[in-house]
């Protein structure tokens, strides 16, 4: 069977994987990081969404071969050392951006590409096209999309309401 | 100690939620995050076909394979004794005929009798092993003629799915005065027609369902974690109806579970699988779902075909209504299957109106499709959309204003309790307050500037309103029981005051997103007078919860708070005994608020800690006239349904050139009862408006003539994303119930009732200029665009389909 080696949220990991394993399969079942979720087969829902690298990547849609030597970066490794949360953590629980909580993983890595990747900043309209790929059944988006603006704000070092309320 | 609840913490306070710090970090444990030691998994072979013989099942290649510790058939089961996959209501039709209730195998017996019905159940070491396994069992079909919609289940001659239901037939049932409704139809002004198809939907929680089997052969006992929303009522169903294992040796966890939207309400096959595997084969058996498999297996939602006419008045007073629906009931009956198009939605008939004389028909049809259940709204989205298109075709037919007609028919604030010739009783309402502040925040006055501004950019802009009420917080025990329900649906709490003043509250409900933990923790908080922080809310484990009847029709705070409520009564009661005693002045004299026993008129007071201690530490206590201790259960059936109701208003713009339909305004001003957190509750109401736009605009269930399900993967079924739905105008305007004790109604499903016929209503006026004075669900652009193009526009059928 391959061998694939990946560092994940900073730690080595070598593991046997058969050559159709999903990333995925691996995150969630050799290393039990289960904030990784999946929700469909055909990659439309995101809720599997992780980092490698600097990008978001849907990892039911890659093979942990093709992922060998990867730097992956799971929900489990956002918030810092101490616990503190991520800024778009934050804004998240802030703005009631989740319900059930299944999709929340996948949205929160790829809301944090989708700001990284727009330093100007980003319209409402595009954060909602930039949600194409993940999909939520309980919130109606209403407050993810005011979540991501918040997180945005803190992440670029713009003030923010949330900036406010956090200092509060 | 002297501790009071800060306003910050208590009822109306929008306290962020306590579970999501596990969420938002990936520290969630749902259904799928678990493994047993030692699991095995198992995969689920299902049918191909839509109907069809089953011949023989060969599995012994499958049973050579790698890592395959078994292979279940219907055999196996059958030889094992268990039971079918009861349903839970039994309707009772026309002239006292009980409804046809064919055997719902858990596996398919005999014959498939949709695409997806299990054949078989492969349980090896891997899933990988059990799914390649599964691919080589050959299963010999017959196939037989496939009855994917209700016109074909019903025409003469048709195949029969189950021999015990002649006709396909699973109901013929009424309610209402026919006589009366037809003396109200021969005096009328003006009888308006109009039909519809409610379309079919998949509900589509975002978790896929998943289900362990666990035994310990040391004690006997079952263990079943799965994606429910209802543990107890699996445990029962399971328990005493297919495994025939009492309570007492089946545990049933539903840990966290993300999304249900009804679909994780009903027992389904898979869970009595793995538990009996487990046993069988004394190792942990999981399996879960895949999202392809979901869409042939979860229960679907809607799929009725209604016509009706509704009879006025020369000023547009509403004189009668006939109804005539046929409900899809799929391949077998679910759960809850026969109330949905009955006791949910015929009895909802009179809506927010005076309508004094009302019949409704149901027949309920076997197909070979996936049995259709609640879903968000459950049998209420389909009558609200129903009369609020209906109202819109009458003030069309009738010359008046929309808004008009529907003011002119509200009952009205004085007139209740009402009741509607339909069985219910409404307790509260107050209709024009939720359209008045509808009208103003959608800034309805001045749309036809806007209609005129879209125009002149060469888009169609419409606008419509949706006024309706619902019927949830279900449901009186004793009422329901003479409907057919086979449960009662009262609900449990259990407060556990600890002896430092800590309190745990169990509850029978289940919240998969509703943030029971926060709501729940404020109410007990507010009512003890104990910090936030100091209260744990515990559900979803029938090992840790007495008993309870789940989440489902938005009830969890209108029942399950209510007999938290009651038990908090039960501590308060008790604690001012032991007040009385420590402060040696008599019960009656003792006050209960703030967290404080206090003598009335004095200074002198015992913190609720102090009493929760006395009661753990008897040395000073009333030892002889009451127990140590300060722990109460209750249980609380509810007098009556509660009544939400509101005005939603939509506003849209179309692309003649694609079709396409944009919501540019949502406006929902909803009465949902006294509001414990304002941020859940516009997070319920948000969720619940997405899923109505996507009835109306995108979503739809597609079976093709030989019954192969076509809309079977997100790839196929049009799922809402953020870029189709717009941002909300969310208000709540109270009444309060009137029989509970919060006066709260319930904002789970309102956003799904009341959205759908406003935006199909605002679809209608944009396209007005074409003649058209109905679209159904899905308004979709490809349905749009024929409707635009197709020749002379104007010169259009009414019904434009």
């Amino acid at each position: 069977m391959p061998q694939v080696t990946l560092t994940v949220n900073g730690q080595s990991h070598t593991v046997e994987v058969e050559a159709r394993t999903l990333l995925v399969e691996v995150l969630r079942e050799k290393l039990r990081l289960t904030g990784t979720h999946v929700g469909c087969d055909t990659s439309q829902c995101g809720a599997c969404v992780v980092h490698i690298g600097e990008d978001s990547v849907k990892s039911c849609t890659i093979l942990a071969v093709q992922a060998d030597g990867a730097e992956v970066t799971t929900i489990e490794g956002l918030a810092a050392a101490d616990g503190a949360l991520h800024p778009m953590q934050e804004a998240f629980r802030e703005y009631h951006a989740l319900q059930c909580g299944f999709c929340t993983p996948g949205m929160v890595m790829s809301a944090i590409d989708l700001v990284r990747k727009h330093p100007q900043g980003l319209s409402e309209q595009e954060i909602r096209e930039g949600l194409e790929g993940n999909i939520c059944r309980c919130t109606g988006y209403h407050n993810i999309v005011k979540a991501i603006a918040a997180a945005a704000d803190v992440m670029q070092g713009r003030t923010s309401e949330l900036a406010r309320a956090a200092a509060e | 100690m002297n501790v009071t609840t800060p306003p910050s913490e208590g009822i109306g306070a929008s306290v962020r939620r306590r579970e999501d710090l596990r969420f938002l970090s990936g520290r969630g444990q749902y259904t799928d995050d678990l493994n047993r030691p030692g699991q095995l998994h198992a995969w689920i072979l299902r049918s191909p076909h839509a109907h069809a013989r089953i011949g023989g099942i060969d599995t012994a290649a499958a049973a050579a394979m790698p890592g395959v510790r078994a292979i279940y058939t219907a055999a196996h089961i059958e030889a094992a004794g268990l039971g079918g996959v009861p349903c839970g209501w039994q309707v009772t039709g026309k002239g006292g005929k009980v409804m046809a209730e064919p055997m719902h195998p858990v596996l398919a017996s005999g014959k498939v009798r949709h695409v997806g019905d299990p054949v078989a159940v492969v349980v090896a070491e891997t899933r990988s092993q059990a799914r390649d396994a599964a691919e080589a069992i050959a299963v010999s079909y017959t196939p037989l003629p496939a009855l994917p919609t209700m016109a074909a289940a019903l025409a003469p001659g048709a195949a029969l799915l189950h021999d015990d239901a002649p006709g396909n037939v699973c109901f013929d049932w009424e309610i209402g005065d026919a006589a009366a409704t037809d003396a109200a139809f021969a005096a009328a002004y003006k009888v308006v027609r109009f039909e519809t198809t409610n379309n079919r939907l998949v509900p589509n929680a975002m978790e896929p369902r998943a289900a362990i089997g666990d035994y310990d052969p040391n004690s006997g006992e079952h263990t079943l974690y799965t994606t429910s929303q209802n543990p107890h009522v699996i445990r029962l169903l399971m328990g005493a109806f297919v495994l025939k294992v009492p309570e007492h040796r089946l545990r049933v966890v539903a840990p966290d579970v993300g999304g249900g939207f009804g679909s994780k309400i009903y027992h389904y096959a898979e869970e009595a699988i793995v538990t009996w595997a487990a046993a069988q084969l004394k190792r942990p058996v999981k399996w879960t779902c895949e999202r392809s498999e979901a869409f042939v297996s979860d229960a679907h939602g809607r799929d009725h075909v209604t016509r009706a006419e509704l009879a006025l008045d020369a000023e547009g007073r509403f004189l009668g209504l006939r109804v005539e629906t046929l409900a899809n009931m799929g391949a077998y009956l679910s759960t809850f299957a026969p109330a949905v198009p009955t006791y949910l939605s015929a009895t909802l008939l009179a809506g927010c109106y005076t309508t004094p004389a009302i019949h409704g028909q149901v027949k309920a049809v076997f197909t070979s499709t996936v049995p259709v259940d609640a879903y968000r709204g459950a049998g209420r989205p389909e009558t609200t959309y129903l009369l609020e298109r209906l109202v819109d075709v009458a003030a069309r037919e009738m010359g008046m204003d929309r808004v008009e007609i529907r003011r002119k028919n509200f009952i009205r604030p004085d007139q209740f309790p009402y009741q509607t010739p339909v069985a219910l009783q409404y307790d509260s309402g107050d209709y024009e307050a939720t359209l008045r502040e509808a009208l103003r925040v959608a800034r309805y006055d001045s749309f036809e500037q806007r209609r005129a501004e879209a125009k002149a950019r060469g888009r169609l802009r419409g606008i419509g309103i949706s006024t309706y009420l619902e019927a949830c917080g279900i449901a009186p025990s004793k009422l329901v029981g003479q409907l057919g329900a086979r449960a009662g649906l009262y609900e449990v709490a259990n407060i556990r005051v600890h002896p430092t003043g800590s309190v745990s509250v169990f509850t029978g409900t289940h919240s998969h997103g509703q943030g029971h933990e926060t709501t729940f923790a404020q109410l007990v908080s507010e009512q003890l007078g104990v910090p936030l922080s100091q209260v744990e809310v515990v559900h979803g484990d029938t090992g840790k919860i007495p008993f309870g009847m789940g989440t489902y029709g938005s009830r969890s705070l209108a029942v399950g708070g209510s007999a938290m409520v009651k038990a908090m009564d039960k501590i308060i009661a008790k604690g001012r005994k032991i007040a009385a005693h420590l402060l040696e002045a008599s019960v009656e004299d003792i006050e209960f608020s703030n967290g404080q026993f206090r003598v009335a008129g004095t200074d002198r007071a015992k913190a609720f800690a102090e009493i929760s201690m006395a009661a753990y530490v008897p040395h000073n206590y009333p030892i002889e006239e009451i127990e140590p201790g300060l722990e109460e259960t209750a249980f609380y059936d509810p007098k009556n349904f509660t009544y939400p109701g509101g005005c939603h208003i939509c506003e849209v713009e179309i692309d003649p050139e694609t079709g396409e339909t944009e919501v540019v305004n949502f406006t929902a001003c909803d009465d949902v009862g006294r509001v414990i957190n304002p941020m859940i509750v516009e997070g319920q109401i948000q969720g619940g408006l997405a899923q109505g736009i996507g009835q109306a605009l995108i979503e739809n269930t597609v079976y093709d003539s030989e019954g192969q399900l076509l809309s079977a993967s997100f790839a196929d079924y049009a799922m809402p994303r953020a870029a189709q739905i717009p941002a909300f105008d969310v208000s709540t305007s109270t009444t309060l119930c009137t029989h509970n004790p919060l006066g709260v109604k319930g904002c789970g499903e309102v956003g799904a009732i009341g959205s759908p016929p406003a935006v199909i209503n605002a679809v209608v006026d944009a396209l007005r200029d074409y003649g058209v004075t109905h679209v159904e669900m899905p308004a979709t652009p490809q349905k749009i665009w024929s409707i635009i193009h197709s020749k002379g526009g104007a010169a259009l059928p009414a019904a434009a389909e």
